[in-house]
């Protein structure tokens, strides 16, 4: 098999009557090899953008190269992309072996031979036993890997994901992140999946491409998108945390919460530099933020909200004075609902950003 | 499902509605095969002897098979271009597509004989055109009873195959092209296997319309014997018993027929599911065909809308003055005037109304009990019950027509039978055992839509049975029942085929009477009932589209059994 580099430049997709772009001059080069994650909120183009990946849905502009060979207006049946779609498409009328081997056919595969790669494909997946049943006997896992494995059978240069991990309950999705990203590893193959779900991209993805509203914010490794966002839009999207405004001081900024000041080293994003924004405001993320007494000098007051058990730690909802709400982890139960507590940074450097318009306001 | 809570309560309902299915249905279909045993198998010897009652048969089935043919070439590649292709004419044609089921079964064969006919404005316009001396062609025989099913049972194709293209899962298609499967590919690989449920139900319904089709072979005929018109010649010459022998072999291969597509259908049985949404239409890419669509479609509107144009036409014609000439050529609205002055001809339309409010109303009290206690109890016999409600369906209207003759023709309490025949009261008999399957499946549809818990939510709250009833279970069955009343009364007012064997003078619907005035050559008033009649089941349809707001598509797909 021999993984072929995707590359999307430009591309622009509007639909017919549609207020604004559904993709909007995306740019997005995906190595050989490479498992690339488009992450967005629903209505953020992630799957048009796939759909023009796959040749699915026009492009009204840009191109998309394999390659370096352009192969924009190449029809779907001759681009030799593998694709899983969200409810996997199975073929009901065929069976779980006959639908693996169903781009082998397309491709003249005799059907003794197709029907041995199946076989080995369904095998390599963990379902070679169920090759004869009929696919609506599966379960969602099932389905999803032999979804899965109908798309690998025939050696994609590409492999396009559509939601994979979407369809399963809760349980059956953790552990089938850890799985698709090592079956997709062992094949070697260029991936491009969309979820709605970061948790989803971190397991899976070497590298995450973050969209809004057709437009790519941030392309780059799940740590950098959580502890360097390009923007506010990033820094809300991905990871929980609380934004506030902050005082730029260059290598460091203050920030002032119900008249309480903490100074903190900051990292800015690539290529921002000093004072070039109107302002800047700093992610507070949970992990970065220690409980103490109420009364302890230099921490933020606040009050707890909600206190929730997360398993190795207590998430606690914390109003502060000046109407700002953080969460806070802590390995330790520390105080009760309803109960004053002071707020400190606990780790540095926080991620700062280019002020937001939320926070001129 | 809340079953076996109040047993004594759904068989209080049940065993009436066993009662009066069994009484109904089953018992004339037992009278006709004991009469045809009355004689021993004398009767059934006199059958295989006969070369007329062999080629009847064989003709019946041919019919049938090419009916079949004839229907799924012309539905099937419409179904696809208008659900797949967009081009320009298309909602036009859309719109139209459905128009020739709305004709009655006699008023489509008439507009049939007024255009194609020896006499007919196509014909003669040909044979005018082509300064021939003699007509071009004659109506007559095997092809012109398949034309005219063409014509008319096409619909079924078209409807199921674009309900099924519906439904059928767009990403599935995707899925294909994406593993490198081309168009030819998808379509025998993927799409077409994906439709054969639907295909084979439309087949299968139009396999039945044609072989218990009527009128056509009765207009069109000729010479040509097919099995439901021997029946009705069997009978007129007093060989009742051959003419029960005759409806049992007619009876009996539609049931064989039903059998078989059943076997079918079951071999290959899966859901499909509409998740991934269906597929968009694409346009017509070639420059040529783009600039050849509106007038094809054009032509295509215009010949599926002319027998009802044309019926309209000669509605202002005046009797006998439509001669040799390619139109008729005076118009006159003395039809209209003679329909609306005189008693007897009055008479067929107030015939044809109340027997038709008699039977649907008949059809709606016993269908939703029916369907209530198919689809929402569980008792012993609940099977059977679904069998009683279906059997209507898989027997031909002549074939049901003749067991109402053979059972309801004397007072006689020991063995359950009424005088009936002679009277007013067989026709809507006829009309609501036709009926039943109809509006049964429609409202079988609509529970089946309910979630079963509703029932128990409600009694849960403290409902009585009958709050339970009215306030949960009626209302999920509106639709069903609105759908269903219309198809039945839509098919009474037109019904032909049961009503020409057991109508009499007084009770003669409007089929019948435009018959015999066909028969009198009065053209112009055989045309005015014809538009009264389309008029009519429009008239009805527009009701209870008015009274349920959108009628639900699958229900209306559920039962459409407008045999010919």
């Amino acid at each position: 098999m021999s993984a072929g580099a995707l590359s999307l430049a430009a591309v622009s997709r509007r639909y017919p009557g549609a207020a604004r772009a559904a993709v909007d001059g995306v740019t997005l080069d995906v190595a050989a090899g490479e498992l690339v994650a488009l992450v967005g909120a629903s209505g953020s183009g992630k799957t048009t953008t796939l759909r023009i990946a796959a040749g699915y849905e026009p492009a009204d502009a840009g191109t998309v190269t394999l390659d370096g060979r352009d192969i924009t207006g190449l029809p779907p049946e001759h681009r030799g992309f593998g694709m899983v779609f969200q409810h996997y498409a199975l073929f009901p009328h065929l069976s779980v072996a006959e639908n693996v081997a169903f781009g082998l056919e397309a491709r003249g595969v005799g059907k003794s031979a197709r029907l041995a790669r199946a076989r080995l494909a369904l095998d390599g997946v963990g379902l070679g036993e169920k090759a004869a049943r009929p696919v609506q006997a599966l379960s969602g896992g099932e389905q999803q890997r032999v979804a899965l494995a109908r798309a690998l059978v025939i050696e994609p240069r590409v492999l396009l994901l559509d939601e994979p991990l979407s369809n399963l309950d809760p349980t059956l999705r953790e552990s089938m992140r850890d799985e698709l990203r090592q079956m997709l590893r062992r094949s070697r193959v260029t991936a491009l999946f969309v979820t709605h779900d970061q948790e989803d991209a971190f397991a899976v993805a070497d590298r995450i491409a973050l969209l809004r509203e057709g437009r790519l914010l941030q392309v780059g490794t799940p740590e950098a998108l959580y502890h360097a966002p390009a923007s506010r839009a990033v820094a809300d999207f991905i990871g929980r945390g609380a934004i506030v405004p902050a005082g730029d001081e260059g290598t460091h900024a203050r920030v002032t919460v119900g008249g309480v000041d903490q100074r903190v080293a900051i990292t800015r994003p690539p290529g921002e530099r000093a004072g070039a924004a109107a302002g800047i405001e700093v992610v507070l993320r949970p992990e970065a933020l220690a409980l103490t007494a109420a009364d302890v000098a230099g921490a933020w007051r606040g009050e707890v909200r909600a206190l929730r058990f997360a398993g190795a730690s207590f998430a606690y909802t914390v109003a502060l004075a000046g109407g700002v709400v953080v969460e806070v982890a802590s390995s330790t139960r520390l105080a009760r609902e309803g109960e004053p507590v002071g707020v400190r940074i606990a780790r540095e450097p926080l991620a700062a950003v280019p002020a937001g318009p939320e926070a001129a306001a | 499902m809340s079953g076996g809570r109040r047993p004594m309560a759904t068989w209080a309902f049940a065993l009436p509605i066993f009662g009066l299915l069994l009484w109904s249905v089953v018992y004339p279909n037992i009278a006709v095969v004991a009469g045809s045993l009355e004689q021993g198998l004398a009767h059934w010897r006199a059958f295989a002897a006969s070369p007329s009652d062999r080629e009847a048969l064989v003709t019946s089935l041919e019919v049938s098979v090419l009916s079949v043919i004839a229907s799924t070439a012309v539905g099937l590649p419409l179904a696809f271009l208008l659900s797949r292709v967009e081009f320009t004419g298309r909602r036009v044609l859309s719109a139209v597509a459905t128009l020739p089921a709305a004709l009655p079964p006699l008023v489509g064969v008439v507009a049939f004989l007024f255009l194609y006919g020896e006499s007919g404005v196509i014909t003669r316009g040909v044979q005018a055109a082509l300064g021939l001396a003699e007509a071009p062609w004659r109506l007559t025989g095997v092809w012109a009873i398949v034309f005219v099913h063409g014509y008319t049972m096409y619909v079924y194709v078209y409807l199921f195959v674009a309900a099924g293209l519906e439904r059928l899962d767009g990403s599935l298609g995707e899925a294909a092209a994406g593993l490198g499967a081309g168009r030819w590919m998808r379509l025998r690989r993927v799409t077409l296997p994906l439709l054969t449920p639907a295909l084979a139900g439309a087949m299968l319904l139009v396999f039945m319309s044609s072989l218990g089709s009527f009128s056509a072979p009765y207009v069109f005929g000729g010479g040509l014997r097919v099995l439901s018109t021997q029946i009705v010649a069997s009978k007129l010459n007093g060989n009742i018993g051959v003419a029960y022998v005759e409806t049992t072999v007619l009876a009996l291969s539609a049931v064989a027929a039903l059998a078989l597509f059943r076997w079918l259908e079951r071999r290959r049985r899966y859901t499909i599911s509409g998740k991934g949404g269906a597929a968009v239409r694409s346009p017509v890419r070639s420059p040529v065909l783009r600039a050849l669509a509106p007038a094809a479609a054009a032509a295509l509107v215009l010949a599926l809308v002319l027998p009802h144009l044309m019926v309209l036409l000669v509605s202002f014609a005046r009797d006998g003055a439509w001669t040799t000439q390619v139109l008729p050529p005076e118009y006159t609205l003395d039809s209209y005037r003679r329909l609306a002055t005189q008693r007897e001809l009055w008479r067929p339309i107030v015939n044809s109304l109340s027997m038709a409010a008699i039977a649907t109303a008949a059809n709606v009290v016993v269908c939703f009990v029916a369907a209530w206690l198919i689809v929402l109890r569980r008792f012993r016999g609940r099977a059977v019950l679904e069998l009683l409600v279906a059997l209507p369906w898989a027997i031909p209207a002549t074939a049901i027509a003749i067991g109402l003759a053979a059972t309801f023709n004397r007072n006689d309490i020991a063995t359950g039978r009424i005088l009936l025949v002679g009277t007013f009261w067989i026709l809507p008999l006829a009309y609501f055992v036709r009926g039943v399957p109809v509006v049964a499946s429609a409202v079988e549809s609509s529970l089946r839509q309910m979630d079963p818990s509703l029932e128990d939510a409600a009694r849960g709250l403290g409902a009585s049975w009958w709050l339970t009833m009215r306030r949960v279970i009626l209302p999920a069955a509106r639709p069903g029942l609105a759908a269903g009343a219309m198809l039945a009364a839509v098919s009474a007012v037109g019904e032909f085929v049961a009503s020409v064997v057991l109508y009499t003078h007084a009770n003669r619907p409007i089929s019948v009477e435009i018959l015999a005035q066909l028969r009198d050559l009065s053209f112009g008033t055989a045309a005015a009932y014809s538009v009264l009649m389309i008029a009519l089941v429009l008239g009805i349809t527009l009701a209870a589209r008015l009274g349920e707001g959108r009628l639900d598509r699958e229900v209306t797909e559920g039962g459409t059994v407008l045999a010919s």
